[in-house]
């Protein structure tokens, strides 16, 4: 009795030593990455940006201005062409930091220079590597989208029509997108072998992201039905409508509750699988 | 003990069952150096990936510092260091903060990983090289700095996994020097390695593995005498007149376990003693030595008796 009840306190006495060692271990993870990132932070900075920005330039600082007939021309259509995408860039840059930070990275540790065997023999549970790899690249992604903002505050040639009056909401769905574009990074990374990062590049990020109600709100596709109801399995979709019912919410957007469960359900659903395929490879 | 393995079996169940490791038990005291010795696929590999936590077994256990490396792992990896068989340097970072990485990972502050990792770039004579980034290093430079950062959070036992693969002699030599420096520290080190050379100067106990089985375990002399590893006298002779006669006198002696006449002279296989030495020179003079080589049984020789002569793949 006596001594079932010292080795209980044991126990728990190890257990928050141990929580202590994790959580150290986990932040120099942590601090590992910050350093990477700091030193290359001007590439990063040009490759989150780049492509939101030549974007919002040809379309919507260019083309208005050509005029006649075009229906991007500024005053043409209904709605600026501008607030529509600006959400759709938001996703697009959270989702492509989030593999560029994970997939692409991880894949080549695993595969040619097995860096990762050195972060693996950490004292710290497996997961918690996984864990430590996501949560960096939802930095990396939320840092991306929130710079889409001032790039669609200066450049289009009708003001951008941003309306951010709910900031926990947008809060939350920066996070949950973020998580949400590390795991899948983490399921490309984990499964998909280096040589195959650039087809897996052309056959599933780029359509899921084209296909991602990025361009268009969701509602704007009741004339397609089936279009419209087969991309409710597309994550980048709850992306794109989450941010737009956070940030340009005068556009048709689908209800929180909705963009918010169904972002719970693909974080944790890619998040298992991508636990599964980096549990895969780094034990056997 | 500080590394204890009982009864370890790993068994791969696909198309083909492949038995890995068969039921291997090991014991390692505090302080040794521990050789690993076995031909390519004997289960040397495999052992160490169990026993730092990258494998799981299929049975049996392994415990590091009393710690059971399946049930809590990730406290186990504290008492461990591991030099791997391929360069695993962090190529983002340089050779310095590979060393102050590595020691935040396992809780250090950041002037504790400071210093110990300019204590290490001394120790280990990389102090001018410590803003390099891996990928300009040499195989044995980059080698010894994997050596320190294995050892950069005081581990208990250091897995050392075919540490001189691919190394030239001289990085070869610098990376013994090195292991045998860590015997001054305490850290219990075990190595797994076909060169035989490599354990026999090493280790204070071999264990010879093949087919995940434990064939033969002690210390290296003890191996070489109990397997019948035999000393080779060569004898480079002037004449060869009556030398039929000398041979069979040879090999009549106790401590002499064969003897032959060659093209140029005599070869006679003995279990080491020292009074044969004199009595074979003695006995050589008669027909004009000019030459005499001695070969000291090497573990090769055990090692090839108890593995085999069969190419493996």
């Amino acid at each position: 009795m006596n001594s079932s009840s010292n080795l209980q306190h044991g126990n728990s006495h190890a257990s928050a030593l141990d929580s202590g060692i994790f959580f150290k271990a986990f932040l120099g993870l942590l601090l590992r990455d910050l350093r990477v990132l700091t030193r290359e932070f001007l590439p990063f900075l040009l490759r989150v940006g780049m492509q939101p920005l030549l974007f919002l330039f040809v379309f919507t600082f260019i083309l208005p201005r050509m005029g006649g007939g075009n229906p991007l021309a500024a005053g043409g259509g209904k709605t600026d062409f501008g607030t529509i995408i600006l959400p759709g860039l938001m996703a697009v840059a959270i989702m492509f930091s989030g593999i560029a930070a994970v997939a692409l990275p991880l894949s080549s540790e695993f595969g040619i220079t097995r860096e990762i065997d050195d972060r693996v023999m950490c004292p710290l549970p497996l997961w918690a590597v996984a864990l430590e790899k996501v949560c960096f690249s939802a930095m990396q992604s939320i840092i991306a989208a929130l710079l889409v903002i001032p790039m669609a505050i200066y450049i289009p040639a009708v003001p951008v029509r941003a309306d951010i009056s709910n900031w926990f909401l947008l809060a939350l769905v920066l996070v949950l997108a973020s998580l949400l574009a590390g795991s899948l990074g983490l399921v490309i990374g984990s499964t998909v072998n280096p040589r195959q990062i650039g087809l897996v590049f052309s056959i599933i990020v780029v359509p899921i992201t084209f296909l991602g109600c990025v361009y268009y709100p969701w509602a704007w596709l009741d004339k397609i039905k089936w279009l419209k109801i087969a991309v409710l399995f597309n994550p980048i979709v709850y992306m794109s409508e989450g941010l737009r019912a956070a940030v340009t919410p005068s556009i048709a957007h689908m209800p929180w509750w909705a963009i918010l469960t169904a972002l719970v359900f693909f974080l944790a659903a890619l998040g298992r699988w991508g636990l599964k395929g980096f549990l895969g490879r780094v034990l056997s | 003990m500080i590394v204890e393995i009982q009864h370890l079996t790993k068994i791969y169940e696909s198309k083909l069952r492949v038995v890995a490791v068969d039921g291997i038990d090991l014991e390692l005291e505090q302080g040794e150096i521990f050789g690993l010795l076995g031909p390519n696929g004997a289960g040397k590999t495999t052992t160490i990936s169990i026993a730092t936590t990258r494998t799981l077994p299929t049975s049996g256990t392994v415990r590091i510092a009393g710690v059971d490396v399946v049930r809590h792992p990730a406290h186990a990896r504290r008492h461990i260091g591991v030099v791997p068989q391929f360069n695993t340097l962090d190529r983002s970072l340089t050779v310095y903060e590979n060393l102050y990485y590595h020691c935040r990972y396992f809780g250090f502050s950041h002037g504790h990983a400071r210093a110990r990792s300019l204590e290490l770039l001394e120790q280990f004579l990389l102090t001018e090289r410590k803003d390099v980034y891996p990928a300009q290093l040499s195989g044995g430079l980059g080698q010894r700095v994997q050596i320190a950062r294995a050892i950069a959070h005081r581990p208990t036992v250091l897995f050392l996994d075919e540490p001189s693969a691919g190394l030239d002699p001289q990085s070869r030599m610098a990376m013994w020097s090195a292991v045998e420096g860590l015997r001054k520290e305490g850290i219990t080190v075990l190595l797994t390695t076909h060169y035989m050379e490599e354990a026999d100067s090493l280790s204070d106990r071999v264990a010879i593995i093949d087919h995940g089985r434990v064939l033969a375990l002690g210390t290296p002399e003890k191996l070489k005498q109990t397997y019948g590893a035999e000393t080779v006298f060569d004898l480079k002779l002037k004449s060869r007149e009556g030398l039929e006669a000398a041979v069979a006198t040879l090999k009549a002696r106790p401590d002499v376990r064969g003897a032959e006449a060659t093209a140029d002279g005599l070869r006679v296989m003995a279990v080491a003693q020292d009074g044969l030495l004199p009595d074979l020179v003695q006995e050589a003079a008669r027909f004009g030595l000019r030459d005499l080589t001695i070969a000291e049984p090497s573990l090769e020789t055990v090692f090839i008796h108890l593995t085999g002569r069969d190419l493996r793949e």
